[in-house]
């Protein structure tokens, strides 16, 4: 691995939501993630960038604590993970849409809802506002089966958000959105975050890389850069962020 | 209260169901009516020969429902039995009458017999009844059939159908990516395992009832003991295939090895549920019948349907059969750790 390609002062411990400490992953005999450090402060909305098989979605996993390291340590607000109490306090959208297909948009809603404890008037006014900023109100009723690529996509993001976590992850939650919803959706995470939410979101789209407040490079299982995307754009002397990942990329192998 | 909400979600999908919901509920009353059919003998009217008996006889025969020849001499009667042109033969002996039975089919043994029964009761109303000697051509076999197999049956089909139901729907939780994200909520592992009980035991609970019903009500298999007891007993037995189909399906990765299970864990328990003696088996075949639910599911139906056994004679049984639900429960908490490692 590449010694970091600037230097961003390593931020205070108790400005920390997420912390990954020299993590190995391996199933079986292939090492997936090899020593990854990882630092994402309170509120901010952190970017993972990698090409497909990179990592990312082990990363986040582990993160979650839906799997354990082989060597490392995370912690999630300070708490080392994994922890049963935490998952309240953590949003997960995986990658592939995880709705049961038979139930309307609103039975799956309330249903993971009711995991969280929620129930009554406070539950129906958050199905009706995340039904709004998600564009699903007209399809509430609807089974999910009879749903598109994107009205799913945007269910597991409702999903995510229903119980108002204090951490989001979000691994790649705009593929199969359009550009207009996906703005939309990264104005409500600002909103979110500027109210002290933190974001991890996985992508490999580099426009939505630049929308981040700081990213991680992701590639073969280890960090091969982290900054602001300025910070990264600069370091790799080049003009875009396509540029910087290559420019890193290269540098790794 | 989480478990709870997974219940009402289980229900509320399996509603929404309805081929599922019919293969579970209905297709064990149409396989039992089919095994009825089979297996009946009130529909067959058995050939019965009279050979140098009362005419008396022969006409209260052919009342009954038998197809009635008369003969002379009994030899001649003799050969058609053995022909099988004949069911059975009728004969006086010493003023008792004897009668000779095929042997070869249970179920016209047992027409035949149903028939001469009732044809006594006729014949000698209210007074001291006749004992009939009853011989074998081949074999020496005789009961109803279906009273017998079907008490062993009600508690299989009822396991069966609620063993790929809770299996395949278990499996789909995860192949569809549902169960990770029930994962990635407060919700314990035990918490999924007993929502899941809980909500499907709604649906096997209603299915063993109607099974029981219809089998008992409407198929009319007999029942000695009291139709309660048989309720709890085969609640129990789907209780089992309950847990034993969703944690096999923690080994399965998709539908079509789930049905593989059918052969490997479903099958070997048809034949330690009373279908062949058990005393016939070599010793440690019967130890492998010991460790089935269903032989002590079976063992427990056929004591009260069959022996009018009370609660104290199969209170042992139901004990083995949620020991094994409690087990196979448990099992699938330690195999959702392949999940999430907390
Ligand atoms: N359970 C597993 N067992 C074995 N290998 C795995 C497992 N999960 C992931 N991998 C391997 O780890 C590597 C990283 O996978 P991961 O899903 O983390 O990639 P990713 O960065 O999320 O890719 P994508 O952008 O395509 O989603 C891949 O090569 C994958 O084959
Ligand atoms: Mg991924």
């Amino acid at each position: 691995m590449s010694a970091p390609a600037h230097t961003t002062v390593s931020p205070p411990d108790h400005d920390i939501c997420i912390s990954v400490r020299s993590v190995t992953r391996v199933f079986g005999k292939r090492v997936v993630l090899e020593n990854v450090d990882l630092a994402v402060r309170l509120g901010e909305i952190f970017g993972l960038l990698g090409p497909s098989g990179a990592g990312k979605t082990t990363l986040v996993r582990l993160i979650c604590g839906l799997d354990l390291p082989n060597r490392g340590e995370i912690r999630l607000l300070g708490v080392p993970m994994p922890r049963l109490d935490m998952f309240g306090r953590i949003g997960y959208m995986a990658q592939s849409d995880a709705l049961y297909n038979e139930l309307t948009a609103r039975e799956n809603l309330t249903f993971f809802a009711s995991l969280y404890g929620m129930r009554g008037a406070a539950l129906k006014r958050r199905i009706a506002g995340l039904a709004e900023l998600l564009r699903l109100r007209d399809d509430l009723n609807k089974p999910v089966h009879q749903y598109s690529g994107g009205m799913k996509r945007r269910l597991s993001l409702a999903i995510a958000l229903v119980h108002e976590p204090e951490v989001l992850v979000l691994d790649e939650p705009t593929v199969g959105i359009d550009p207009e919803l996906r703005a939309s959706i990264w104005e409500e995470l600002r909103r979110l975050s500027a109210r002290g939410v933190t974001v991890l979101v996985t992508t490999h789209v580099m426009d939505e890389a630049e929308k981040c407040d700081r990213l991680a490079m992701i590639r073969n299982g280890g960090i091969i850069a982290c900054g602001t995307p300025d910070e990264l754009k600069r370091a790799a002397g080049g003009q875009s962020m396509e540029e910087a990942f290559l420019h890193f990329g290269g540098a790794a192998s | 209260m989480r478990i709870r909400a997974l219940a009402l979600r289980i229900i509320r999908q399996f509603w929404k169901d309805k081929r599922t919901l019919a293969l579970m509920l209905v297709a064990p009353l149409l396989v039992l009516t089919l095994v009825k059919l089979v297996l009946d003998v009130d529909d067959i009217a058995p050939r019965i020969g009279v050979a140098g008996a009362p005419t008396a006889m022969a006409e209260t025969l052919a009342e009954t429902g038998a197809e009635v020849t008369v003969y002379d001499d009994v030899a001649a009667a003799m050969r058609d039995l053995e022909d099988l042109e004949l069911d059975a033969v009728v004969a006086l002996e010493n003023g008792r009458p004897r009668v000779t039975l095929e042997g070869s089919s249970p179920t016209r043994n047992a027409a035949v017999m149903r028939t001469l029964q009732q044809a006594m009761r006729t014949l000698v109303p209210g007074g001291r009844t006749v004992e009939p000697v009853i011989a074998y051509l081949h074999g020496s076999e005789n009961r109803d059939l279906f009273d017998f197999y079907g008490s062993m049956l009600v508690g299989f089909f009822s396991f069966f159908f609620v063993f790929i139901v809770a299996g395949v729907s278990f499996l789909r939780e995860r192949t569809s990516g549902t169960l990770q994200r029930l994962l990635a909520t407060p919700l314990r592992r035990w918490e999924v395992v007993a929502g899941y009980l809980l909500g499907f035991g709604l649906f096997t609970a209603i299915q063993a009832t109607i099974v029981v019903w219809f089998a008992t009500r409407v198929l009319g298999i007999a029942l000695e003991g009291s139709f309660g007891l048989v309720l709890l007993a085969n609640l129990f037995i789907v209780l089992s295939a309950l847990t034993l189909g969703t944690l096999m399906s923690a080994f399965a990765n998709n539908e079509f090895q789930v049905f593989q299970f059918i052969p490997l864990v479903v099958v070997p328990q048809v034949f330690f549920c009373g279908l062949i003696d058990l005393e016939t088996m070599p010793e440690w075949l019967q130890t492998v019948g010991h460790a089935l639910p269903l032989y002590y599911g079976a063992k427990a139906m056929q004591a009260i349907m069959l022996r009018g056994a009370g609660w104290g004679d199969i209170a042992a049984d139901v004990a083995v059969l949620v020991g094994f639900s409690l087990a196979f429960a448990l099992l699938n908490v330690l195999a959702l750790r392949k999940h999430r490692a907390i």
